[in-house]
């Protein structure tokens, strides 16, 4: 019997560790977070939400919780743009704030964003902050840089730098996490696609690009 | 008396090894759901699993981790058993997770300037496995 034991052992460790890492596969796998209908945040429950790219009818709307100084967020921006170029009026882009504050960069660079949203900017921010990101994440002050980036993008200087200290970009970044919040949102990129998030392993470009072309699918008339 | 102690040790061994083994599935897990490829939680774990150091050809490093801690739980387990012929086997696996495991502290701490509490845990792990290596010698 001793002889045998040992086989027996090694088998039944390796059965746990199938099924042990079958029924955590399966239990990572859910929920999948949804926004109900009067939770859009385009706005309909007074929800602010002033980040939009693209048209108000479009069939499907992708909708990112994201921070700045989160690696995979920033991987994930050309491509979400380079959809929106080639999907054009089906798409609508919705940007949310979520910055993780183990990310030490990551709020300012959301006020940065914000202020430069307040003259008309935010979206060259966005865009720039993304592409900069190894930059400025490793930065001892990244403020210098945010102003810099200001100055590359036309912004007034002066106006840029009392912005980002003003109650109302603040406010703006607190009310977005809030709703991330609300809507059990953890972990960024938090991508919704009409309304429910996608599985972190489709946060790729060809997964995003799938999850669009089901949503487009799934609105035409058969 | 030194066959008592190597079973001791070899005991040991494949404990450490089913420690390493859990992690390792875990963090399979976490890769084939895609969650280290997000931002939450510690930074640095999320920066480390994230990379691309943490998949070969799209296969990721824990999964090669599953297969090496399991391999080195059962060649211990055979050993402590008396399985003399095995032991050479425990060694060789033992040190090819060192010599893996140094090279990925070297990434962590030159490349990408970040540590991961996961991946400093399983280095604990080998470290230990080493030890016991060391000490049970497959031509003793």
């Amino acid at each position: 019997m001793k002889r045998y034991l040992p086989f027996v052992i090694v088998s039944a460790v390796a059965l746990l560790a199938l099924a042990g890492g079958a029924m955590l596969y399966h239990a990572k796998q859910l929920p999948l977070l949804t926004i109900s209908k009067n939770r859009i945040a385009s706005g309909t429950d007074g929800a602010e939400s002033i980040h939009i790219r693209g048209q108000p009818d479009a069939p499907v709307t992708l909708e990112e919780f994201g921070d700045f100084e989160c690696p995979p967020c920033g991987r994930l921006s050309d491509p979400i743009n380079q959809l929106e170029h080639d999907y054009h009026s089906r798409l609508r882009i919705i940007f949310h704030h979520f910055p993780f504050v183990t990310h030490q960069h990551a709020r300012e660079a959301a006020l940065a964003s914000e202020a430069a949203d307040l003259q008309g900017r935010f979206w060259q921010m966005h865009d720039l902050l993304y592409r900069e990101q190894s930059t400025w994440s490793k930065a001892a002050d990244a403020r210098l840089l945010f102003n810099a980036y200001a100055g590359m993008l036309g912004l007034k200087i002066d106006r840029f730098k009392k912005d980002m200290e003003s109650d109302e970009v603040k406010r703006r970044v607190t009310a977005d996490q809030q709703q991330g919040a609300a809507l059990g949102v953890t972990v960024t990129p938090t991508i919704f696609i009409n309304n429910r998030a996608l599985p972190a392993a489709s946060l790729n470009a060809a997964g995003l690009r799938a999850a669009i072309e089901a949503a487009i699918n799934a609105k035409s008339p058969p | 008396m030194e066959s008592r102690n190597r079973i001791i040790l070899y005991t040991i061994a494949a404990s450490i090894s089913l420690a390493g083994l859990a992690e390792a599935t875990y963090l399979t897990v976490l890769s084939l759901t895609g969650e280290t490829a997000v931002c939450g939680g510690s930074a640095s774990c999320f920066q480390v699993l994230g990379s691309g150091y943490a998949k070969i050809a799209g296969i990721p490093m824990a999964a090669f981790g599953i297969l090496a801690y399991f391999s080195a739980f059962g060649f211990a387990t055979f050993a402590a058993f008396g399985y003399a012929r095995v032991r050479k086997f425990f060694g060789l696996t033992v040190w090819a997770m060192f010599a893996v495991t140094l090279w990925l502290l070297f990434v962590q701490a030159f490349l990408l300037h970040a540590f991961c509490r996961y991946c400093l845990f399983s280095a604990a792990l080998v470290f230990v496995l080493a030890a016991v290596a060391l000490l049970t010698p497959s031509s003793r």
